[in-house]
């Protein structure tokens, strides 16, 4: 027991560091992020490679690691384009915002439990605060204004569109987003990341009827609800396919980023990639027991402590990386009108339903069997009941159509003879025969010409 | 407890806060000074992002990290760009004129203004001078959010709910001013559409075109039906029904 809570961190163990540390974990932090995008980029244009059978890039570097590093450094070259109609300050400073905002929320993100750095005894995590998960909807909620700004600064329309579209996306799934962790902050009891990676490393023992049932601790398997619609959320929040109608390309050329070249693209490249990892890493913190060690590999004693975790949590972040590409190379599009309907007419109701159930069962918890019974039994009752006598909607079968023309009222428009047949054309059968040589002739060659 | 809480909680002003304090104080006035002055609108409401922003880290650093975080998600993130979304559908060349319509209005409104601020400021500094702040203790007693929930759900709990109830009285308020009630009656899919058409009574053809058989090239000519009426329906409905003379209504012969 006390070797754990050595290994988990509190919010006291934060703010201790000196300052050369402190520095070491932001660029520790700011190149993690960097590094992700310049392997994310990789990966997902191996995988989706692999998915539709091709290589992807496969020539700089061993299998092709580098491509990105080389298209990184072409884009440094290019020459940077200033539209004359652009507003220069705000068009200027639009990819920085993104930039800033995607990096910033990598700081409240659990890499792993205390370690022990040249002495010092410090949680792997650049800070933590009372309100970690705010901070993180706030940079989410501010990185915004880099897509939409930079949209409004290019001065077309394409840019504008996108830019509008994404402001709108981005406020919808949102609410269903901060919803979602509605439900982790009410069975956690806490908005510090490594206070929820904390809650998340026991699960909870359920007794029915005797036997003792431990219940997992991943938030993922309790809240199973929050998690789907939470990672549905994060897709639309990150612009990524099936929701990326900001960048729609057949619609919209690329959407916000369509005037922008050269570093100020590749400022916007990386903020979406960053912030395909953050998220990645914020879910995997939320719900997938952050740094902790899944199943099988905690039947070892030391695989939730010393730097071992940053794996486990490494893992899980490019598995959920890979569900993002997954996505990609397998869902069309959404039009507009079906995804602006899905995230609030689908998503949020869900959502409100599912904290009042989960709310309903959190307040009942500490009631006696019998109650708690009478108490779940009445509304699940109801809810049968309800559902097996609801009038039923199925349409009245549809009169056939010989009986919808002869209801057809006096005087209706002339209708053919539904039995009329045609008689075959005359010239078919003679260009059949006209034809028939020509195709003897092209099936003894059988070379492609 | 956050190093923050504590800071603020002993009374006096830490280094860091001091240090945060004059580096973002001035930067929230020059956001506030630019959204007044900046011409653009999108300029003056990123100026205004820009207060809000300190604002933000002003309530953080003053051990209230809940209301801090609040303020940037809510006003920044949600409000904000929602003004920012109606400003761009405006356009981006729509700046403010300079023409003043009250000779004299401008200067007026900057001395009121700083004599108004010069007062309240005054006032305030006379009123909690000398004053040491207490009870920041007890109230982040079990830490800053629990304390917000704990009063939001019981001893505020009546005002809260009435305000959420006339939030949502103003959301639905908007909603039924802006929406158009379209009942499921009235919404007319393609059968029905094409039902309407082939009913009798109504020709399915499409209309004829202005002046076909018509004597003059203007659409608002009416067509003429072979049988050498004048249509009323092939000219469309906001041009005024022109006057034809006799010698324009006579056949002149090409039809023979």
């Amino acid at each position: 027991m006390t070797l754990r809570l050595a290994q988990d961190p509190t919010l006291a163990d934060f703010g201790r560091d000196p300052w050369w540390l402190v520095l070491g974990k932001i660029v520790f932090a700011f190149a993690f992020g960097l590094l992700a995008t310049l392997l994310g980029v990789w990966f997902e244009r191996r995988v989706v490679g692999y998915m539709q059978v091709r290589p992807g890039p496969n020539q700089v570097g061993p299998f092709g690691l580098l491509q990105t590093l080389a298209d990184g450094l072409k884009m440094a070259f290019k020459e940077d384009i200033l539209p004359k109609a652009a507003d220069k300050v705000v068009y200027f400073f639009a990819p920085t915002i993104s930039v800033i905002c995607a990096v910033t929320a990598l700081s409240v993100v659990p890499f792993g439990p205390m370690v022990s750095i040249a002495g010092h005894h410090t949680p792997l995590q650049v800070t933590d605060v009372p309100v970690a998960v705010l901070l993180l909807l706030a940079c989410s909620s501010m990185g915004v204004y880099g897509i939409v700004l930079g949209g409004w600064a290019s001065g077309s329309t394409y840019p504008l569109l996108g830019g509008l579209r994404s402001s709108a996306q981005m406020i919808s799934y949102e609410v269903a987003m901060g919803l979602s962790i509605v439900a982790v902050f009410m069975t956690a009891g806490t908005m510090s990341t490594s206070g929820i990676v904390a809650k998340q490393a026991h699960g909870t023992q359920l007794s029915i009827g005797g036997f003792d049932l431990p219940a997992p601790g991943w938030y993922a398997i309790l809240l199973l609800p929050s998690f789907i619609i939470f990672f549905i959320a994060t897709v639309g929040e990150t612009n990524r396919a099936p929701f990326d109608l900001p960048e729609a390309e057949s619609e919209l050329v690329a959407g916000f980023m369509t005037e922008y070249s050269s570093l100020k693209f590749a400022l916007f490249m990386l903020s979406e990639y960053v912030a395909m990892v953050t998220m990645s890493a914020v879910t995997t913190t939320l719900f997938l027991g952050g740094w902790r060690a899944p199943w099988p590999i905690t039947l070892w004693e030391g695989a939730n402590s010393g730097w071992w975790p940053m794996l486990w949590f490494f893992g899980k972040v490019i598995a959920l990386v890979f569900v993002f590409v997954w996505l990609r190379g397998t869902l069309p599009r959404l039009r507009y009108d079906q995804f602006m309907r899905f995230g609030w007419k689908v998503l949020l109701p869900i959502n409100l339903v599912w904290i009042l159930v989960l709310s309903g069962l959190r307040s009942i918890e500490d009631w006696d069997s019998r109650s708690k019974l009478i108490a779940v039994g009445i509304p699940a009752g109801v809810l049968l009941i309800a559902t097996l006598f609801w009038p039923n909607r199925r349409p009245q079968p549809k009169p056939t159509t010989q009986e919808q023309v002869d209801n057809r009222p006096y005087g209706s428009f002339p209708l053919p003879p539904m039995d009329l047949q045609v008689p075959p054309s005359p010239r078919i059968t003679r260009v059949v025969a006209e034809r028939e040589p020509a195709n003897i002739v092209a099936g003894s060659d059988s070379r492609e010409v | 407890m956050t190093t923050s809480t504590v800071l603020a909680a002993a009374g006096g002003v830490s280094g860091g806060e001091e240090v945060t304090f004059w580096i973002l104080a001035p930067l929230a006035l020059i956001g506030a000074i630019g959204m007044v002055a900046a011409r653009n609108a999108v300029h003056s409401a990123l100026w205004l992002v820009l207060t809000m922003l300190c604002l933000g880290v002003f309530y953080v650093l003053q051990a209230g990290p809940f209301i801090g975080m609040v303020q940037i998600i809510v006003y920044t993130g949600a409000i904000m760009m929602l003004f920012l979304f109606v400003l761009m559908l405006v356009g981006r060349d729509s700046t403010d004129s300079l023409i003043e319509t009250l000779r004299g209005q401008r200067v007026a409104a900057i001395v009121l203004g700083l004599g108004f601020a010069g007062l309240v400021g005054g006032a305030l500094y006379r009123a909690l001078e000398g004053t040491t702040a207490v009870g920041l203790e007890q109230a982040n007693a079990e830490g800053n959010m629990q304390g917000i929930a704990r009063l939001l759900f019981t001893k505020y709990v009546f005002a809260f709910e009435l305000t959420s109830a006339l939030l949502i009285t103003a959301a639905v308020g908007a909603m039924v001013l802006a929406h158009i009630e379209r009942r499921k009656q009235d919404k007319v899919d393609q059968p029905s559409t094409m039902k309407a058409r082939f009913a009798p009574g109504n020709y399915p053809g499409p209309k004829p075109g202005p002046g076909v058989f018509a004597t003059s090239s203007s659409v608002a000519t009416p067509a003429r039906l072979p049988d050498g009426r004048l249509t009323e329906r092939s000219t469309p409905d906001i041009l005024p029904v022109r006057e034809l003379t006799a010698q324009e209504t006579t056949l002149k012969g090409t039809d023979q």
